[in-house]
Parts: structure tokens; sequence; C-alpha cells
């Protein structure tokens, strides 16, 4: 009568079958299409728009919106975990004596009963023999075990005996994968940070959160350019990054997409551009005209700097930014702010809102001032990360590529050589071998080893 | 002689060598088939050259870089991987009325490129986030996966089309043995297993020197991991499970649809980082 099992008994039985892994990677493959179809991290409204209410609803029970953060499929991604740790533990039980075997020992008569097993004669002394069967073998496999039998000799030698090992390589590198993307899910952090020319941050924002992350040190954007071909697209975009530490310049680096900066497993990357907002430009054109001449001059100007005008005796300096300019109680929007010094020393405030560029004229001074082009300061979008699972999940990508290379292209082959007396002089030769994967490789090796030992 | 020029001749070296293995198939030729191989290898030379002066063009305009960067490009080396893998098969183990299956994959592929109108044959310059050298290695081993697969596919279809009696007198019996087709069959899948896996893994790295993350669970990137789990399935399915014949032959299409989603289907249907296959 069969034993009734006990519970911890069947959850094992449970995890130890590969049917098991075969669903679990059906589902895992199934389910990972949802998250590729339905759009994820979106905002609420987006959901509604597409779904409705009862689809929101759902998508929100599920996580479909962060599905690959989701429980249920975490939890496929842990049974998979167990199901391979289970399975190999339980098999290695069995295959380590395989693997390591204290004496390699080997049962003649299941050679001589294999289907691959090819006979032929040798027209030689049985001794002689012997020593080419001998020689060939030990070239193509490896240490030879020689019995004498009743009616003649019979060798046999492997090779690739602890290639059987690969297969638990792979599995082994999955896990490195799982515990690397764990760690990097719990310990590490993905933020973006938009940085001005010449500004500083000591933090990023997390990019799902949204929330300010301090990073330990402090960034300075020293300058950020951009190259375009002659098509307009974007060839290369590059800021100049120092970092700054406990109020002192640790060092500057360039930065360009592709290649990052990394301190203290921080890495900063170049990840987008744009035109600063809220800081103040880099250059103004000013074109200022005297009323009288209607001579008009043009000046390139940065904020703070004085020009001489045309008269030679008054001057105009342009003073500040102003990104609400208020005139009477009217928000004119963004605006500068200059001052005229007059050659009797009077100075005159004026107002240059970027919408209205004729809006000094209307105030019928000596001089009417108009700005025709700013030219606005960058910023560079960088994105700020920290994993501290990655060497875990390089490890697994290395150990994945080692183990599925010794498990698709090496195998455990062992070959058997029977040398038989046949009449005075002749013998027969029968040659045969297993291996645990790519019989057919196995037979074009046979077929190599009777031409060899022919050909001796 | 230019890449274009190259490119087109190859089209048209490719779509005789199938016709000569279509021929020798349905004649029972078996000279046929030779010549079909031969021309193939013609067809293959001058893809490979047009291929390089693609590359030497876009350094003389300019650009300077290899010719992995847009749907077309990749077309065209997909048909070359294709092609390089079948002339090493049929090298290896003479079966040459396996082509039948495997030439017209690698006509169809840069006949494709090279006549819908949707797809740009330019040379257009790399934007930023493509130019690193492992552009090349990514591009690289995940073609070969996918040739990998493509031939396996081509092989599947044996299993539907070979009659089960072999006395039978209808031209599919003079397919090769079960044992070889299933042989071929697994050897295609595990070598584009390979590449496959080695693709997604270069991807990943070039990902975290990128963007700083290996994964983000962009559709390509999440396509190309559900077509990995599909071989997975197909290897544990026959090395743990026994499957063979017809049953496994299905997972193998299946796995080639997943294949050309991820190729295709993803460009144009989802959205994400990856401009091209
Ligand atoms: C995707 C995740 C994978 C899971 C969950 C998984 C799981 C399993 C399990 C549970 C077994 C049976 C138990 C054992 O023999 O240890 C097994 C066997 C096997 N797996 Fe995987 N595996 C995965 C990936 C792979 C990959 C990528 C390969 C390719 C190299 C592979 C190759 C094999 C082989 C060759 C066997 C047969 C082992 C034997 O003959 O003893 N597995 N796998």
């Amino acid at each position: 009568m069969k034993k009734k099992q006990t519970i911890p008994e069947l959850i094992w039985q449970f995890f130890c079958s590969v049917k098991l892994t075969v669903y679990t990677l059906i589902l895992l493959a199934a389910t990972s299409v949802i998250g590729t179809v339905i759009l994820q991290n979106g905002a609420p409204q987006q959901y509604l728009k597409l779904y409705g209410q009862g689809g929101y609803n759902l998508i929100r029970i599920l996580s479909i919106d962060d599905m690959y953060q989701a429980w249920w499929f975490l939890s496929l991604l842990i049974i998979l975990c167990i199901n391979i740790v289970v399975c190999s533990i339980d098999r290695l039980s069995v295959t380590w004596k395989i693997i390591f075997p204290k004496k390699v020992s080997f049962n003649a008569d299941r050679f001589r009963k294999l289907k691959n097993k090819i006979t032929f004669s040798g027209n030689k002394e049985i001794s002689a023999l012997v020593k080419d069967c001998e020689a060939v073998l030990g070239k193509s496999a490896g240490k030879i075990i020689k019995e004498e039998t009743d009616s003649g000799v019979v060798l046999y030698a492997e090779k690739g005996r602890w290639t059987r090992i690969g297969v638990y390589v792979v599995h082994v590198s999955i896990i490195f994968l799982l515990i690397g993307a764990l760690i990097g899910a719990l310990f590490g952090f993905k933020a973006s940070l938009n940085l001005d020319e010449g500004a500083t941050s000591d933090r990023a924002f997390l990019s799902k959160e949204r929330v300010p992350i301090k990073l330990g040190f402090s960034i300075r954007c020293n300058d950020f350019d951009v190259k375009f071909y002659d098509t307009g697209a974007p060839d290369e975009f590059k800021s100049s990054l120092t970092i700054i530490e406990n109020g002192q310049e640790s060092f500057t680096k360039d930065i360009l997409v592709n290649h990052p900066l990394r301190y203290k497993g921080i890495n900063i990357f170049q990840s987008s551009y744009g035109q600063s907002r809220s800081s103040s430009p880099e250059s103004i054109v000013i074109e200022v005209m005297e009323r009288s001449t209607g001579k008009v001059e043009t000046h390139n100007m940065k904020l703070g700097e004085k020009v001489q005008l045309a008269d030679g005796q008054s001057s105009f300096m342009l003073q500040e930014y102003e990104p609400h300019f208020d005139f009477k109680g009217n928000n004119l929007g963004q605006a500068f702010v200059g001052t005229i010094k007059d050659n009797d020393g009077k100075e005159i405030m004026v107002g240059l809102p970027l919408r209205f560029p004729t809006f000094d004229k209307m105030r019928k001074g000596k001089f009417a001032v108009a700005v025709k082009e700013v030219e606005q300061k960058y910023f560079t979008g960088l994105q700020i990360t920290r994993d501290p699972g990655v060497w875990y999940v390089y490890i697994g990508f290395i150990l994945m590529i080692i183990g599925c290379w010794i498990t698709f292209f090496m195998a455990h082959q062992s070959f058997f050589i029977e040398i038989e007396k046949d009449r005075d002089k002749a013998a027969r030769i029968s040659l045969s071998g297993t291996t645990n994967r790519n019989a057919q490789g196995l037979k074009l090796k046979l077929n190599t080893i009777v031409k060899k030992i022919e050909g001796k | 002689m230019t890449s274009s020029l190259a490119l087109s001749s190859t089209t048209f070296i490719y779509a005789l060598a199938s016709t000569f293995y279509i021929a020798s198939f349905a004649f029972k030729k078996q000279a046929l088939a030779k010549i079909g191989f031969y021309t193939l290898i013609i067809g293959f030379v001058d893809n490979t050259a047009g291929i390089i002066l693609r590359w030497i063009e876009s350094y003389q305009m300019g650009y300077g870089h290899a010719p992995f960067a847009n749907m077309y490009e990749s077309l065209v080396f997909f048909s070359w991987t294709v092609a390089v893998l079948y002339i090493f098969v049929e090298f290896k183990y003479k079966e040459s009325i396996i082509g039948v299956f495997v030439s017209p994959l690698v006509f169809l592929a840069i006949a494709y490129a090279s006549f819908d109108p949707s797809i740009s044959t330019k040379i257009s310059p790399l934007i930023p986030a493509l130019k690193s050298n492992w552009l090349i290695a990514h591009v690289i081993t995940c073609f070969l996966g996918y040739a990998g697969f493509a031939v396996a596919f081509g092989f599947s279809i044996m299993y539907f089309i070979k009659p089960k009696d072999p006395a039978s007198p209808s031209i599919f019996a003079k397919l090769p043995s079960w044992e070889l087709i299933d042989e071929l069959t697994y050897q295609m899948v595990v070598f584009g297993f390979l590449f496959l896996t080695i693709g997604i893994i270069t991807g990943s790295v070039w990902a975290n020197s990128a963007w700083g993350k290996y994964w983000s669970w962009d559709p390509k990137e999440t396509w190309s991991l559900i077509t990995w789990m599909i071989y997975a399935i197909f290897m544990h399915l026959r090395m743990m499970r026994g499957w063979h014949g017809n049953n496994l032959a299905w997972v193998s299409i299946i796995g080639f649809i997943a294949v050309l989603f991820t190729y295709f289907g993803v460009n144009y249907l989802l959205s994400g980082l990856h401009s091209y296959g």
C-alpha cells in the first residue's frame, strides 16, 4: 500500500515538477503581454478615458497599471525561483553521484546492445589492434579503462562528465538575476533632475513617486551643448558636471548619452535637454532707437551689462529679468527691466515685456528700447539612478551564457570498444557510445573514430 | 558599385536561389538543388558586399555608423544571418532538400525591405542613444538568434507535410528522416536561444550604461523576454517531458510568431525605445 504523504512532502513534490515550470513560464509569458498592450504607470484619467470606470476599477484591483511590480506577477517569479531551487536540490542529490563518482565504472552489456554500435574487422594481431584502439580512444576521449573478457578485450573511455553541471549553472544564474532585481527594487532608485546651466542641486526627483531624494552630494551643471546633424536631428548632447561634496568641488566631468558619470554608487546619465524657463537668459539682443534721428543700434547684452548709446552721453543698463512683469496692476508676463541714464544724469526705468516688443515706444522718451531676441539658457535633463543589485544581475548574465554554452554545445559522452578474436590474425571490433545529448553528433564522432582506427 | 545596386541584385539572386530549390523539390532533380545552393552562396557574397559598402558609404556621408540603424538595414542583415546559418547547415548535414523551407525566408526578408514603400532605404544619421559599441554586439547577437529561430521554423514545417507512411508516393516522402528533422530543429532552436540570450543580455548591459536601468519593461524588451520564455518552454518540454514531433513543432511555430511580433509587431502596434527590430 502506498504510504500517505505528509503536507511538507506534498509541497515539496508540487515544487519539484517540471510541469509547474512549464505552466509558470506559460503564465509569465502570457501575462507579460498585458503590460505591453495596456499603458503602464499612466494617470487615472487616461485609464478612465480608455476603459471607463469599470475597466479602471479592475485595473486598480489587479495593479495592471504597474503590472510588472504587481503582487501576482512577483508571486509567479517567486514560484519560479522556488521551483528551480527545489528541483535542483532534488535532482542534484541523485546527479551529484553521477557527476562526481568515487570510481568510474561501466556496464559492458549495456554498450553491446546499443543501436549505434558499429562493427568492423581488423586484420592484425589482437594486441596490435588493442594498441591502435587505445591510441585513438585516448586522443578522442580521455583516460581508458581496459578489461579482459573471455573472448577478448574491452576498452572504455569518456569525456565531459562535468558538463552535466551546466543546467544547474543556468538555473543558478536565474536565481542570481531575480535576487539582483529584488535588491535593486528594495535598495535602489530611479530619479530625474532638470538642471539649468550654472545651477546646483543636491537632490533629484523619484521618477514614479515624484518626491525629492537626497544624493549625498551636489551636482552643478557648468555647461550644456547640443550639436545637430545638417538634417536637423540631434547628433550629440553633452553636459559638463561638477560634483560638489561638503561644499568643496570634487571633480568635473563631461557626460554624453551613453557615457554616464558614476560616483559613490550613483549613476548620472544624460537623458534629455530643453530651454531653461526658470532662470535668466544667457544673452539678449537689444535694439535702441533714437527718436530724433530714427537711428537704430543693436547690442548683444548680458544681465547687469551697461552700454553707451549713440549720442555718446547716455547709457543703457540691462538690469534684471522678471518672469511676471507688473504694469499698473497688469501681469504682462516675461520681461526685462533696464535703466536709461540721460546725459543730464537722470535715470529712467524701462520695462521690456517680451510679448509686447513696442511697449517702450509708448513711453515716448528720447530713446525707445526693444528686445529683439533672447538666447535662453538650456537645462540638462539628467537621469539619476542607484542600483546595488546590478552586480548580482551581471554575475547572473555571465553564468547564464557559460551555462547555456556548456548545456548546448558540450555533452557527457562515453565510448566502448570491444575487440574479439575472429580468426587467425583477424579480429572483430565493435564500437558504441552513449551521450546525454546530441545523439547525431555522437554518431558522427563514432564514424570518425572508426576511420581513425582503420587508418592506423 | 554602390550598396543599393549590390543589395537589389542580392534580392534578385536570392529569388533565383529559392526558385532553384523549389524546382529541385518539385521535379525531384537533385542537380537543381546544387545549383540553388551555389546561387545562394553567390547571393550571400553579394549581400555581404552590400552591407560593407553601405557601411563605407555611411562614413563617406559623415555619419559613420554600422549599417544596423533602421528597419531596412536590419532586414538586409536578417537575410544575411539566415543565409549564413542555412549555408552552414547544408554544408554540415548535406541535406539540400531542406533549403526549400529556408531559402524563401532569406528572399522574403530582403524583398520586403526593398519593396515595402513605408521602409526608407536612406542612410540616416544615428540618434545619440544609438551611438554605442553595444549597438553592434546587440544587433548581431539578436539577429543571429532570430535567424536560428527562423531556420527552426522552416524545419518545423516539414513535420506537417512529410507523410507518416514511408512508402508514400508523395514528393514530400523524400524529406529527411524524422530523427534528423528533430535533431536539426532542436539544434537551430538551441542556437537561436543562445544568441537571443546573449542579445537580451547585451541589450540590458547597454541600457544600463545608457539609461542606468538594465531592464525597464519596454515593449520590445518584454516581447523578447516572452519569446525567450517560449523557447525555454520548448526546451523543457523536449528534454524533461519527452515531447517530440508535431506537438513540439507547434511550440517552435508559436515561438517564431513571437519572434515576428517582437521584430515587426512591436514597432507597428506598440511604442517604445526601439526604433526597429
Ligand atoms: C526560465 C527559467 C527556468 C526555469 C524556471 C527552469 C526550471 C527547470 C526545472 C525545474 C527543471 C527540472 C529540474 C532539474 O533538472 O533541475 C529544469 C531542467 C532543465 N532545464 Fe531549466 N529552467 C529555466 C531555464 C532554463 C534555461 C534557460 C535552460 C537552457 C540552458 C534550461 C535548461 C534545462 C535543462 C537542460 C534541463 C534538464 C536537466 C536535466 O537533464 O537534468 N533551463 N529546468
